[in-house]
């Protein structure tokens, strides 16, 4: 039940190719004061932190990118929301943790691999890319350029214009786009973590069919409109 | 000698006359019947019987009027609190033999 | 594990499924933060016909376990969740549901008790209900919250006492994971109809539950009958029976679904160790962690878990821990007045060892307060420093505390 591996602490983000898309150019980055227990290779885990604001389905979306990527063969993968009351409207936080082993770990993420951002009025008011390590991968829902957003150095920064992309596939919901299963494929290209096969099946098992159909071409949408 | 032979995991027991003991020897006072008042007479039928309902102690049987049996009745009073007709009355209890001489006079 | 016989879900529908597998017959739950979810789901099945089983409503968590008791008595399947002020307000029915010996099932979904309110995670609830005659089953992930319901409808009909799975509110009821889900007809073959203990028979008619003596009585029948020390003597044994029958329905588990069922106690790199976490519930998947960490900087340190709380695994707990050093208990409860239930409990049981070991407390994760990786491997070091300097008995250490400023 419980992976007998010492390396778990051994953070290493992943070089190389893993699915359809773009590959991030992450640093590998190991805990030099750390040193295996067992002689076993290390278990790769990426750390995800979702920012979004109550309503906008960054939970939903944590847990069907949790269960994309399961299908596309990580053993091990863990999503939860921020704990605690939530309202419309308030910045809430969702951690994913994707693993080549079970994952045990159930703290809220503080130093992800990967950040993704719903809504870009987050990126000040809920000082989004805090903890992002160096090299890792800020994604966000906006129509601005990269460059005019305000992120520390030593990111890579992926935008795609998410809100855009659901509207296109006319996934609007009280008069706001649903941008939460949308910037899944804006993820799978930027990180080729998980393939957009893998996404689709994770939408269909979470929505009924009319209602997969759309939030699917939402992400491919998305997917295709990604600037790295 | 224990007590697991009773062969219950739990509390519980069965309904049977004299469980708890001669509890006519509790009594003071004993219910004392009018059948010239009781409903059923007057109706000529086993109407109401409130009587034969209440009783904790099975004192009472159904008829016309209802039957009291005072072996184990312990005069707690309940049937002559619901006789809608006031036809049982509590009156002081003789227990016989059994009662100390100077409750008797 | 292959991505065709799991699905990634959160703790809460685990045990929905694991109920609707059950073949659960009778649900009464009150709604509460973070178990809602569970009786959402049942609620919603019950409406499609997913899940036959009556589900009535209640206006108080006292009145569902009470639902239950009733249920019980006449030899339904059935099951309640709660939380925190859920399971203080069923208290008195939580003692009559285990005196009276009915095979009830419930999830508790561990949350912090008020005052002050909080809707986080602690173990405080299921802790403090440890005396009342239930078996208690501690999850450290979701996968053994849908096995260990399904195991304790094994367990509660066998033993003929009532049965709570615990697990931790958010950091597994909300937490999606993995979980391989078992075909209904396998559960339902692993999980005979058992007769209950003879209470309803309309052939009897009998008392039940009625107000017992201090001395044991003769009936009218002649037969003496137990007074109230005996019935507890009954169902203390019972519970004791339960240290065998756990690990025989894991076993039997395992056999049936291909995956370890559990027992009493698991553990983690304890081979060796000098130092030992002992915990129940997911902070020990954090422990494993933990213990990697130090064992990589030279610390042999390892974890035992306790998944059967209750009844306590005494023996398991002393033969696991026979010649470690040290024990760094982690509790996410308090005693107040004294200190954490684990650590009371394992040093007590230790008492028992040729050279016990010393154990130290920590508490941790009280009210959802974060619990780290990291801060579990420095609070292992402090006590090990400790220890190494001679101290054998010492206050508790509150792992991430901020009450004072570090001096």
């Amino acid at each position: 039940m419980v992976e007998p591996c010492g390396t778990a602490a051994l953070r290493v983000l992943r070089r190389g190719n893993v699915g359809a898309g773009q590959i991030p150019s992450v640093e590998e980055k190991v805990e030099s004061s750390v040193k295996p227990a067992i002689s076993e290779p290390a278990p790769q885990m990426f750390e995800i932190r979702w920012h979004g604001r109550g309503g906008q389905g960054a939970v939903t979306a944590a847990k069907i990118l949790a269960d994309a990527a399961f299908r596309s063969g990580f053993a091990g993968v863990a999503s939860a929301p921020s704990f605690g009351s939530e309202r419309r409207g308030a910045p809430i936080t969702a951690s994913t943790r994707l693993s080549s082993a079970p994952v045990r770990l159930h703290s809220q993420v503080s130093e992800p691999d990967i950040v993704i951002v719903l809504d870009d009025t987050l990126l000040g008011v809920a000082n989004a890319a805090r903890g992002l390590r160096p090299g890792g991968v800020l994604i966000v829902n906006t129509a601005r350029p990269a460059s005019a957003l305000e992120v520390p150095g030593n990111v890579r920064v992926v935008t795609a214009d998410v809100s855009a992309a659901a509207q296109a596939a006319g996934l609007v919901v009280a008069g706001a786009p649903m941008v939460n299963t949308a910037i899944l494929g804006t993820f799978a290209a930027a990180t080729g973590l998980v393939s957009m096969e893998r996404l689709r099946d994770a939408i269909a098992a979470s929505f009924p069919g009319p209602a997969a159909k759309k939030n699917y071409e939402a992400a491919v949408i998305a997917h295709d409109a990604t600037r790295a | 000698m224990g007590t697991s032979n009773c062969g219950h995991e739990i509390a519980m027991s069965s309904p049977s006359a004299g469980e708890a003991g001669m509890t006519r020897d509790w009594r003071t006072e004993r219910p004392d019947l009018a059948p010239e008042l009781c409903l059923a007479v007057r109706q000529g039928k086993e109407a109401c019987q409130l009587c034969w309902v209440y009783c904790p102690d099975v004192c009472v049987a159904r008829g016309v009027p209802p039957v009291l049996d005072l072996t184990y009745c312990k005069g707690c009073g309940i049937c002559a609190e619901v006789c809608p007709t006031d036809a049982i009355r509590m009156v002081p209890d003789d227990r016989g033999p059994s009662l100390p001489e100077v409750v008797r006079s | 594990m292959s991505a065709t016989d799991s699905v990634v879900i959160t703790g809460n529908e685990a045990a929905a499924i694991a109920v609707r597998l059950a073949g659960v017959q009778v649900v009464a739950a009150y709604p509460i933060t973070p178990q809602s979810p569970v009786v959402e789901t049942l609620s919603k099945w019950v409406d499609s016909g997913e899940l036959r089983a009556e589900l009535v409503r209640v206006e108080s968590e006292h009145s569902a376990l009470t639902v239950c008791i009733a249920a019980a008595t006449v030899g339904a399947r059935v099951f309640t969740a709660t939380s925190a002020n859920g399971l203080a307000y069923m208290n008195e029915q939580i003692w009559w549901a285990g005196g009276a010996r009915l095979p009830v099932v419930m999830a508790c979904v561990n949350r912090a008790l008020a005052a002050p309110w909080n809707v986080l995670n602690d173990q405080q609830d299921s802790m403090s209900v440890r005396d009342a005659g239930w078996v208690q089953i501690y999850c450290r992930d979701n996968q053994e919250i849908l096995d260990s319901l399904v195991q304790a409808y094994a367990i509660a009909e066998r033993v003929q006492l009532p049965v709570m799975v615990c697990y931790d509110g958010f950091l597994l009821s909300h937490t999606s994971m993995p979980v391989s889900v078992p075909a209904a007809e396998a559960v339902q073959a692993f999980l005979p109809r058992r007769p209950p203990l003879p209470i309803v028979d309309l052939d009897r008619p009998r008392n039940i539950g009625q107000v017992t003596f201090a001395d044991p009585r003769a009936d009218a029948a002649g037969q003496l009958c137990h007074g109230y020390m005996e019935l507890r003597a009954l169902h203390q044994e019972a519970l004791e029976g339960a240290l065998e029958v756990i690990p025989q329905v894991g076993e039997a588990f395992g056999a049936q679904f291909g995956r370890e069922g559990g027992g009493l106690v698991w553990s983690h790199l304890l081979e060796g160790a000098e130092v030992a976490f002992v915990a129940a519930g997911s902070v020990g998947s954090e422990l494993t962690v933990a213990a990697e960490i130090l064992r990589a900087e030279g610390v042999r340190a390892g974890v035992l878990g306790l998944r059967a709380y209750r009844p306590f695994p005494a023996q398991a707990v002393r033969e696991a821990l026979a010649g470690k050093d040290l024990v760094v208990v982690v509790d996410k409860a308090m005693s107040y007045g004294y200190e954490g239930p684990i650590c009371s409990d394992v040093r007590a049981a230790l008492l028992g060892s040729a050279s016990p070991p010393a154990v130290f407390g920590t508490v941790t994760g009280l009210g959802g307060r974060e619990v780290d990786t990291r801060q579990l491997v420095e609070a292992a070091q402090r006590a090990l420093g400790d220890f190494r300097a001679g101290v054998r008995v010492r206050r508790a250490d509150w792992i991430n505390l901020k009450l004072r400023e570090p001096a």
